[in-house]
């Protein structure tokens, strides 16, 4: 009755707790590694661990509010949507990931 | 239908809780006779207000006061109580209930109302005596049996019912502490700003909060002994006479299960609060609605008029949840919290904080619309909050000022300074009046917050109140009121460097959360600009008190080496001096080899750099480098770098002093220091001066008479030559001088200013009168920086890789591969 769904793979990576608040881990993929953060109040966010500016690891960066920043030149990448903040260009692509009884689920698809 | 008069259908109701019992009052109301009731509860108590369990801890309330229905009420109404006895069995076949003690009743409709029960932590000793849950009158009663002033209460778990349970037990007499897996308290209900308030109050009554703690078991004497302690997984041993376990409850499904109906976390029930045999209702705490299970009341009020709706058949309503408020139930801590209040990526933030009176509140809107609310510290707004966050209209107008609640939420706020009364205090530190300052403003002519402090003291002490008298200023003066344009730290405040560092220690501010409530940040944790300064800040203010933030730390100091382009690390060994030997080059090169460290060089400050080191790769590094004697140079971060030397007197021919000696000296002194900025030294042995000292931060050169000391230089991309500081004798004066300059820069030159920017600011003079002019500062600076230093010097390699998180940082969280 609803329309067609994407089903998407979610894979196990770990407890809330794994990753400290304001702060990142990464996850190796065959893709390369995704950033995953954790914000002040438990939203979690994932990343390709890249700066769209010259691939700095995002996940070594400053989190701060919804967004992170690129601990090599300092740009500020938005968690919400990858892109960069302020007058700088370029955009890191999401990964869909969600908490479920206090495990990390990470969705095997890019969504943007 | 084809039933006859007389005989009435058959309710039967398993659980005699809040849910199933206000379920039967709103049938009672629409349909009075319609059923024979019949209630089975397993607790040998009527129905009481379990919401009013902690009340009754701490003695203000007592169990008759929270009764809801007495036994008189179920006798006036025909229902026919069984209390003591919980149900065994339901047959769907025969529409039975049977009951542990044999009673059986057949049922036209059944209503399952069961509740939930606490989650039991699966710890060693949780069975000992004294080990409890907090559920019941009957776990009342055994608290209050163990209670006693003098004695010791651990509550696992820092949310709603846990912190109750604290205060309770506290009021009781007992020293309470309270055991919390997560950073802050009452995640669920609170976000970290408030939380934090929280913690800090409940500390004041005399309560240890440990945030952050994982239990590792309950212990006591021998297998089945009384609980004696609790022991928490970093080996911390906390006495405890009674452990009240307060982590959390899961539906009891238990009943429903065995019987066949769907269930998941909970009874599944559809809309109706039919589940998955028609004849069967569930409600209350037992159920999971949309993949929902619920805890707060409201809800389930909702829940009992759409069910007995539907059992009595007179309309067809639907349960659709709407948001909940909590209110925690300690008396003399104002706390609220409703909706949405964590805020998502499509919500933003209005949040208002009074530093002097405690008080936070943030509203999260969503496109015009109030979805979620926090107060702390005053919740007389939080009804009209509430209203508007349920209404759901759009705010227009209303935004702007509704932080300031319903009185002023068509004001301004400078008309609701001039509405004050002229008796109103503004300074609460020195009771200063609202008259006293504007009559101090127009008698003395003042034009500057400097001028009123000077004159009132008004805003002097703590400065929360600067805002106040910024806005006394600008009703006196009018339109020439021009504000001193101290520029602030970042786009997260309005708030100078200066004033920062002036109240984190006028107000003992000692952490980064207390400094954003004190100093109203506009943003809720600050950026990568303000983070980084306010723990470096709190770390020279409270040294040996402040635990440095990790997470506020740039990449390197985080990492403890240098991130490349590349995402790979440097890392650079301390060299005391520029000096080495053949066993540390030797170990140095056995990491290049074993690690295959692609790049070696030496530095600037006389080093060796290994440069591509992997980021998991790093503790093993160090590990070896450790073993070897070797510590981590510092060369990544805002500290104290290298002392360069020249070989000195020792070898050199035109060397008149030991410098190699005195650098290595200074080294071994300073290292480990954290500062505004980097900070090099460097000791020549002679005027040719070889270790270039004349463009380090300190810099020390050799003449026949002593010492020259030099301050201020830096290479880089202006290029800047020190100043003389002064001429000294001796190696014990270049120690006790060098130690005094570094500690002065690092009280008060602005984060990120090296030592040049900061003496052309202060001015070579103001360095002077303090170091070498005046000896009682000098020896005061040289004692504090010693004393900083005793915190300072571990070295954070060798850390790391005994660290307990096993390098967590270091390595990925998982492999998708």
């Amino acid at each position: 009755m609803d329309g067609m769904r994407v089903v998407e793979n979610f894979d196990d990576i770990g407890a809330l707790e794994d990753i400290p608040r304001l702060g990142a881990r990464t996850v190796t993929t065959t893709l390369g590694d995704v950033a995953v953060f954790r914000t002040a109040d438990d939203t979690l966010y994932a990343l390709r661990d890249q700066c769209p500016h010259k691939a700095g690891p995002l996940s070594q960066g400053i989190v701060h509010g919804d967004s992170v920043t690129c601990p090599l030149h300092g740009w500020v990448i938005s968690l919400q949507t990858g892109h960069a903040m302020g007058l700088d260009k370029g955009c890191t692509p999401r990964f869909t990931v969600k908490v479920e009884n206090g495990r990390i689920l990470l969705a095997s698809g890019v969504i943007a | 239908m084809n039933m006859m008069s007389s005989a009435r259908k058959k309710l039967v109701v398993v659980g005699n809780g809040m849910a199933g019992m206000r379920t039967v009052e709103e049938i009672l109301q629409r349909a009075p006779g319609m059923f024979d009731i019949t209630v089975f509860g397993a607790e040998p108590q009527p129905n009481y207000d379990r919401i009013m369990l902690s009340p009754l801890l701490a003695g203000d309330k007592s169990f008759e006061q929270i009764v809801i229905n007495s036994l008189a009420w179920y006798q006036a109404n025909n229902i026919k109580l069984i209390t003591g006895e919980a149900v065994q069995d339901i047959n769907r076949y025969s529409r039975t209930v049977t009951g542990e003690h044999g009673s059986v009743s057949r049922y036209d409709i059944l209503l399952l109302a069961t509740g939930s029960n606490p989650f039991v932590l699966p710890l060693p000793g949780v069975t000992r005596p004294g080990v409890m849950t907090f559920r019941s009158v009957a776990d009342v009663e055994q608290m209050l049996s163990i209670a006693a002033p003098g004695k010791n209460a651990v509550i696992i778990g820092g949310g709603l019912l846990g912190l109750e349970a604290a205060h309770g037990l506290n009021l009781r007499g007992m020293s309470v502490s309270v055991v919390h897996l997560m950073p802050t308290l009452m995640e669920r209900q609170l976000d970290a700003s408030a939380a934090h308030l929280l913690e800090r109050k409940l500390g004041a009554r005399g309560m240890n909060i440990y945030i952050s703690a994982n239990t590792e078991s309950f212990d006591g004497a021998g297998d089945n002994g009384h609980v004696q302690s609790v022991t928490l997984k970093d080996g911390q041993c906390l006495k405890a006479d009674l452990v009240v376990m307060a982590v959390g409850i899961r539906p009891n499904a238990t009943l429903a299960k065995a019987c066949g109906l769907a269930t998941d976390r909970g009874v599944l029930v559809d809309d109706t609060m039919r589940t998955s045999d028609p004849d069967i209702f569930a409600i209350g705490e037992c159920i999971e609605h949309n993949k929902q299970c619920y805890g707060l009341v409201a809800p389930i009020w909702d829940m009992a008029k759409v069910a007995a709706d539907h059992i009595c058949g007179v309309a067809q309503p639907v349960f659709s949840p709407v948001a909940a408020g909590t209110r925690l139930k300690v008396s003399g801590i104002e706390m609220f919290s409703a909706g949405a209040f964590m805020g998502d990526k499509s919500t933003e933030d209005i949040v208002l904080r009074d530093a002097a009176r405690g008080v936070y509140k943030r509203l999260v809107l969503r496109e015009d619309r109030l979805v979620g609310v926090v107060c702390f510290g005053d919740t007389r707004d939080a009804g009209w909050y509430f209203e508007l966050l349920k209404n759901g209209d759009s705010l227009g107008t209303l935004r702007d000022t509704m932080i300031f609640g319903p009185a002023t939420a068509t004001g301004d706020p400078d008309t609701a300074l001039a509405a004050l009364a002229d008796s109103a205090e503004i300074c609460g530190c020195n009771g200063i009046k609202k008259a006293t300052i504007c009559n101090a403003i127009a008698e003395h002519g003042l034009t500057t917050i400097e001028d009123v402090r000077t004159r009132t003291k008004a805003s002097a002490s703590c400065g929360s109140c600067t805002g106040l008298v910024e806005g006394l200023l600008k009703l006196s003066l009018g339109a020439d009121y021009a504000p001193e344009a101290a520029k602030p730290m970042c786009k997260c405040t309005l708030h100078g460097h200066d004033e920062v560092r002036r109240r984190i220690k006028n107000a003992a501010l000692k952490t980064i959360p207390a400094i954003m409530q004190a100093m109203q940040w506009l943003t809720p944790n600050g950026c990568a600009s303000c983070r980084p300064a306010l723990n470096f800040y709190l770390l020279v203010a409270w040294p040996g008190e402040y635990v440095d933030d990790a997470q506020s730390r740039l990449v390197n100091e985080r990492m403890h080496a240098n991130i490349q382009k590349d995402g790979t690390y440097s890392v650079v060994p301390r060299m005391w001096g520029g000096t080495t030997s053949a066993q540390e080059l030797r170990a140095i090169a056995d990491v290049v080899d074993k690690f295959s460290i692609p790049a070696v060089k030496v530095t600037g400050g006389q080093r060796i750099d290994m440069l591509g080191v992997k980021k998991e790769d790093l503790r093993a590094v160090w590990q070896d480098l450790n073993a070897a004697g070797l510590v981590s140079g510092h060369a990544y971060g805002k500290a104290l770098r290298t002392v360069k030397t020249c070989v000195g007197s020792e070898w050199c021919r035109f060397g008149v002093q030991d410098s190699t000696a005195l650098g290595v000296a200074l080294e071994k002194a300073t290292w480990g220091s954290w500062h505004p900025h980097k900070v090099k030294l460097a000791v020549s042995g002679c005027p040719r001066n070889c270790a270039e000292a004349t463009i380090k931060d300190f810099g020390v050169v050799a003449t026949d008479a002593g010492w020259d000391l030099h301050v201020g230089g830096n290479g880089g991309i202006k290029v800047r030559a020190t100043e003389l500081l002064c001429k000294v004798m001796t190696e014990q004066d270049v120690m006790e001088y060098a130690c005094a300059f570094l500690q002065l820069y690092r009280m008060e030159a602005r984060y990120l200013e090296r030592t040049a920017p900061w003496i052309e600011r202060v001015g070579l003079k103001y360095v002077q009168e303090r170091i070498v002019d005046n000896a009682e500062i000098r020896t005061a600076l040289f004692a504090d920086f010693l004393y900083a230093q005793k915190f300072a010097q571990t070295d954070p390699w060798a850390e790391e890789a005994s660290d307990k998180t096993l390098g967590r940082k270091f390595n990925a969280i998982a492999e998708l591969v």
